[in-house]
Parts: C-alpha cells; sequence; structure tokens
C-alpha cells in the first residue's frame, strides 16, 4: 500500500528529475575524467619520453660528463636509503605516540593539545620542515651533541641521518593518525578480557591491542611512505647533495658495508630539481631528466607496493580475522 | 603432568598481599542474618562483602551492600536493568579500577582477606578471580593461543605444560572434543557458543578459584544456552560462581542462591528456592512474576 503511493507520486515522474539525474551523472563522470586524464597524460608522456633513457647502464652508473651523460644510481640509493631510515625513524615515533594518545592520556586539555598539534603539523607545507630541520636538528641537536661529545663536526651539518629525521616528522601526523584509527578499532571488550586474566595495562598492548592493529599501522606505514618518498623541500638544505663522487656507504668492521648516515646523499627528486634549474646543458640532460622522473615514480610505487604485500601477508596470518 | 602444571599456576591465596606487608583483614565474625544457622559456618563463605558502595561520579550506582557469597555454589544476582549487578561483580576483581572516576567504599573479602587494601597484588587477584563478559569476547587468534593467553602472561612457556594446561581448560569448559582437531584455527572461526565456552576455558586456564560471569548465556542460542548451563553446573564442585542473568528460569535452574537487586540496593538474598518460591519482599515478589514496571 505503501509502495503504490510512493509510485504514483507525481515527482517520480516529471522530467526534471530525469534531466537532473542525467546532469548530474554526466558532471560526475566528467570529473572524474579529469584527474584520470592528467594521470594519463602526464604518466603517458614520462614513459614514453623516459623508457628509452632507462636501460641497465642507466640504472648502475654515476651521472657522468655534468649530468648530461651517464646514470643515476647514486640517487637510486640515496632515496631507498633516506625512506628507510625515515620509515625507522618515524615508525617507532608514531607508533609510541598514538599508543600513549588512544590507551594512556584519557580526555584531558593535554590530550586536546597534543591532538591539535598533530592535526596541524599534517597541514604545515614542506619547505617550513626542511628549515626546520636545519634549525633544530642540525644546528640546536647535532651542533650541541658535537660540543658534549667533543666530535668536531660530525653531527653539525647536514646528512642523511638529519634529511631522515625530517622526513619523519613530516611524515609523523600521517602515522600517528592512522595507527590511531586502527587501535581505537580494536574492541574495548579484548582490553577488558585481558585485564580480567591479570595483564598489566602494557601487558594488554602488546599482546592483544597492537597485534590486532598491525594491519592498520602497515596502512600508516604506506601513506608516510607516500607521502615522504620523493619530497625535495625537507631535504634541499638538510642533507641532500648536489654531486657525490662516493655513495654513502662505509663498512663496519672493515667488512660489511652499510648505509652511512653520516654522510651526505644524492636523491632523485632532487637531482631531477638541479637538471632542470641548474644543469650547464639543459638541453642535453633533458631524457635524462624524463628517465629520472620515470625510475623516481616507478620507485615510490614498488615501496609502496612492498608495504601493501607486507600489510596482505599479515590480514592472512591473522585469519579472516581482522574484521571489526 | 598437570599436577606439576597446578603446582606452578597454583596461586596460594597468601600470595594476594605482597609478601612485604603481610598483614590480614581482621576476619570477620558477624554473619550476614540471611538465613542463619544455614550459611553459619564461616569457612564456607568465599567472598564476603560489608557496605559496599560504588559511585560513578557523584551517582551512587551500589548503596552499601553487604553479602556472604558461598563456597563452591552457583550464586545468581537478578533485578532490573541498570541497578547495578554489573558494578558488583566487577568489585570482586576489581575491574573497576579501570574505569574512571570511580571510586569503591566499604570492603569486599576473599577468604577473609580484604581485596581493596592498598598493598593487594591485583594480577594475583585476577588470576583468583576469572570473569565471563556477556558477549563473548575471544582474541583474534588461535584456539590455543586463546586458552594460553593466561598462563604465557603469568610465565608458563613450555610447551607440554601449555598444551596440559589448554587441554584440561578445554575439557573443564566442555569444549575439548568439538576443537581438539583444530587448536590453531582461529577461535573466530567457531559459533556463538563455542566462542563464549573458549572465553570459559580461557577463564579456566589460571586456575581461579572464583568465577564471574555477566550474563554468559544472553546471546547464545537456547542450545549454546543449555550447554553453558550445564557447564556451570558441573564448575561449581571446584569453582565459587556468581552469575549475572536477566532470565529467571535460568537463575531458578543454575543457581543455589539468589541476591535481588534494585536500584544499587540488596533487596534480598537467600537460598533460590526461598528467592521464587516464597521471597519475603514485595518487591521481588513483583520482579520474579514479571510485574515489574
Ligand atoms: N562506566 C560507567 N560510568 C558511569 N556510570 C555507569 C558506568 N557503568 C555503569 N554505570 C551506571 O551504574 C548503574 C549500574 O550499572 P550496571 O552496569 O552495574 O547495571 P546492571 O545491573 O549490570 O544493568 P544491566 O542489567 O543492564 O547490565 C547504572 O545506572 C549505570 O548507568
Ligand atoms: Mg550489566
Amino acid at each position: 500500500m505503501n509502495g503504490k503511493s510512493v509510485l504514483s507520486c507525481p515527482d517520480l515522474k516529471t522530467r526534471s528529475f530525469a534531466w537532473k539525474e542525467i546532469l548530474l551523472t554526466g558532471l560526475s563522470v566528467f570529473f572524474v575524467m579529469i584527474p584520470f586524464c592528467a594521470i594519463f597524460f602526464i604518466l603517458g608522456k614520462i614513459v614514453q619520453k623516459g623508457i628509452g633513457t632507462v636501460t641497465w647502464s642507466f640504472l648502475s652508473q654515476p651521472p657522468l660528463e655534468g649530468m648530461t651523460a651517464g646514470g643515476i644510481f647514486p640517487c637510486i640509493f640515496g632515496t631507498v636509503a633516506i625512506t628507510l631510515l625515515m620509515i625507522a625513524i618515524a615508525l617507532p615515533l608514531g607508533i609510541g605516540a598514538a599508543v600513549y594518545l588512544t590507551e594512556y592520556a584519557g580526555q584531558g586539555l593535554f590530550f586536546r593539545i597534543t591532538r591539535a598539534a598533530v592535526n596541524n603539523l599534517a597541514g604545515v607545507p614542506s619547505i617550513i620542515f626542511g628549515l626546520f630541520g636545519v634549525g633544530f636538528f642540525i644546528l640546536f641537536v647535532g651542533r650541541n651533541l658535537d660540543h658534549v661529545l667533543k666530535t668536531g663536526l660530525l653531527f653539525g651539518q647536514p646528512c642523511m641521518l638529519w634529511a631522515a629525521a625530517t622526513l619523519a616528522v613530516l611524515v609523523l601526523p600521517v602515522i600517528i593518525v592512522s595507527t590511531e584509527e586502527a587501535l581505537n578499532a580494536v574492541p574495548q571488550s579484548h582490553r577488558a578480557a585481558s585485564m580480567a586474566l591479570g595483564a598489566t595495562k602494557w601487558q594488554t598492548i602488546r599482546e592483544v591491542v597492537l597485534p590486532q592493529a598491525r594491519g592498520g599501522i602497515l596502512t600508516g606505514a604506506i601513506l608516510a611512505i607516500s607521502r615522504g618518498a620523493g619530497e625535495t623541500a625537507p631535504i634541499l638544505f638538510t642533507g641532500c647533495a648536489y654531486f657525490l663522487p662516493r655513495l654513502p656507504v662505509v663498512k663496519l668492521f672493515g667488512a660489511i658495508p652499510m648505509i652511512n648516515p653520516f654522510d651526505q646523499f644524492m636523491e632523485l627528486s632532487y637531482h631531477i630539481f638541479i637538471m632542470a634549474t641548474q644543469s650547464m646543458n639543459a638541453e642535453k640532460s633533458l631524457p635524462i631528466q624524463y628517465g629520472t622522473t620515470l625510475v623516481l615514480i616507478a620507485l615510490t610505487f614498488l615501496l609502496n607496493l612492498t608495504a601493501i604485500i607486507f600489510r596482505i601477508h599479515f590480514r592472512k596470518k591473522l585469519g579472516q580475522v581482522s574484521l571489526q | 603432568m598437570r599436577s606439576e602444571t597446578v603446582a606452578v599456576m597454583d596461586e596460594n591465596l597468601e600470595n594476594l598481599v605482597d609478601m612485604n606487608n603481610k598483614k590480614r583483614a581482621n576476619p570477620m565474625v558477624t554473619v550476614h542474618p540471611i538465613e542463619k544457622g544455614e550459611i553459619n559456618k564461616a569457612n564456607s563463605i568465599k567472598i564476603r562483602t560489608q557496605d559496599l558502595s560504588v559511585f560513578y561520579g557523584a551517582t551512587e550506582a551500589l548503596k552499601k551492600v553487604s553479602m556472604d557469597i558461598q563456597k563452591q555454589a552457583v550464586t545468581a544476582l537478578i533485578g532490573p536493568s541498570g541497578c547495578g549487578k554489573s558494578t558488583f561483580l566487577r568489585c570482586i576483581n576489581r575491574m573497576n579500577d579501570t574505569i574512571p572516576g570511580v571510586c569503591v567504599k566499604g570492603k569486599v573479602l576473599i577468604d577473609d582477606i580484604d581485596i581493596y587494601q592498598s598493598d593487594i597484588n591485583i594480577v594475583t587477584l585476577r588470576k583468583i578471580v576469572g570473569m565471563i563478559f556477556q558477549k563473548s569476547n575471544p582474541f583474534p587468534k588461535s584456539i590455543f593461543d586463546n586458552v594460553a593467553y593466561g598462563p604465557r602472561l603469568h610465565g608458563i612457556s613450555d610447551k607440554g605444560v601449555l598444551e596440559d594446561i589448554v587441554e584440561e581448560s578445554l575439557k573443564r569448559a566442555a569444549l575439548w572434543g568439538e576443537v581438539k582437531d583444530r587448536l590453531s584455527r582461529s577461535a573466530l572461526e567457531l559459533s556463538g557458543g563455542q566462542q563464549q565456552r573458549v572465553c570459559i576455558a580461557r577463564a579456566l586456564a589460571v586456575n581461579p578459584q572464583i568465577i564471574l560471569m555477566d550474563e554468559p548465556a544472553s546471546a547464545l542460542d537456547p542450545i549454546s544456552t543449555a550447554k553453558v548451563e550445564e557447564l556451570i553446573h558441573m564448575l561449581k564442585q571446584h569453582y565459587t560462581i556468581v552469575i549475572v542473568t536477566h532470565n529467571m528460569q535460568q537463575a531458578a535452574r543454575v543457581s543455589d542462591y539468589t541476591a535481588f537487586f534494585l536500584l544499587g540496593e540488596l533487596i534480598e538474598f537467600g537460598k533460590t528456592e526461598q528467592i521464587f518460591e516464597v521471597p519475603k519482599d514485595k518487591r521481588t515478589e513483583d520482579y520474579i512474576t514479571g510485574r515489574f514496571g
């Protein structure tokens, strides 16, 4: 009876309604097409112009002849190294902060101020992070470390460590927010069950809450990598080098090669930037720019893919379990 | 093997009070007036509350409740929603401590030890007093890991010992036969009733003396409910059980003693037959016969 009255409702039959519907559908398709086309043309052009450059020797050689020849291996190495170092710094800090905010902080004034700070941090332009990195990490932390440890000028200069730390601050809000969401999604009843079995709060967090939040935390890591890898501004003054004749590698115990966080490094996006703006022969380096861009995009994609595979792996391990 | 296990797991009540400060609460001589003579034997009382009041901020959820709960018997708590049954239950294992803004006044004695003394070891207390929740809440882990969770927490890591504890606990929870071939499967693959029995096994695995159950069967179908009730009946040989239920028939079926709460007050407490057949208080009668507004 109700259904009939609805069907015979005059509104449903008016043409204007149908027109609106078609118009809106058309508009939304159009709006979807804009980013789609943009992506298609950007990627298409980069792939078309860059694919010819990307050969094995391009990937494995250092830049030669003032960046008009040779490859980009040091830049690839630097990008991967700094992204890993960034995540290694940001993940524990971000998880720690999120655990504190959701499990310990309560809802008081301090909690609300911290929340606001985290949210605002996410909106700060990345060049500001770069300047902050110089001021805080290099000039304040680094110089003071040198002073206290009497290490001359080891910490107080631009290097990979400070660049990674600066990037870590940049991506911290991303990790904190997604970890918080993951922690909040863990049912309160699981915490209660654990506490009722005599677990302390920390045991409960370690054994019950964090394992269930793993998927969300990894999502945070993925988002952080997407945000951090390929950022130029934060590393501009904090450790990135125009050109380095050597890789930032140190031999541990004289044998095991390890990334040297106290060295400077080359990086893909910065490399593109200097080739485009400061190259002696911008015309001649153009194919290399396209090739480098293609590699940067592919690399970011690869890093993301690794994190996604990790996440799927953890999902599987939990069984059909993480379905809150 | 199990005897070893028990020796490891068995937590003496003496340990409840931290070793450095081993003062005992005065054993109380006055017995709650209800059923004088019946439950007068002081050593048959497991839990005793004295003028127990609980405040959530300014609201008084429990008002001076004094109650003696018998050893190795089932005591049912009944009463309308919001009358403080869960609050009372959470006092016995101090789960109220985890809620911010809660204030507990009065005493709760377990084997004559005041569990609200400042030097009580909460971990030991919660090992002695297990809890089953209304909504079954197995962890998203395997059945084995669920049951082994408590023992592992308390320091047992030997695989053989853990296997024995898990088997024994699942047997006591009447679930062993149904899950013995799939211990490594996720506990969430089980039915609702089986999940609740996993939770019971998980609580039993730390070898408690008291089991608190907050509406353990309210989310279950009739067959699972019957199984849980049967289980409660078996468990009371070894454990002191306090159960909250909204189901009058269930209270009548499973319990030896029944306590009726109303608006935070203990209205009537006595043997279940007496409460259900000849309630002394008009309000109890009204509630039991369903004439309650
Ligand atoms: N965490 C809390 N914060 C504030 N008030 C609470 C809290 N928990 C319970 N209360 C209040 O305490 C009173 C008793 O609650 P309690 O949960 O003990 O009732 P109950 O008898 O278990 O009810 P139900 O049968 O619905 O489970 C209620 O008025 C409730 O609003
Ligand atoms: Mg309740």
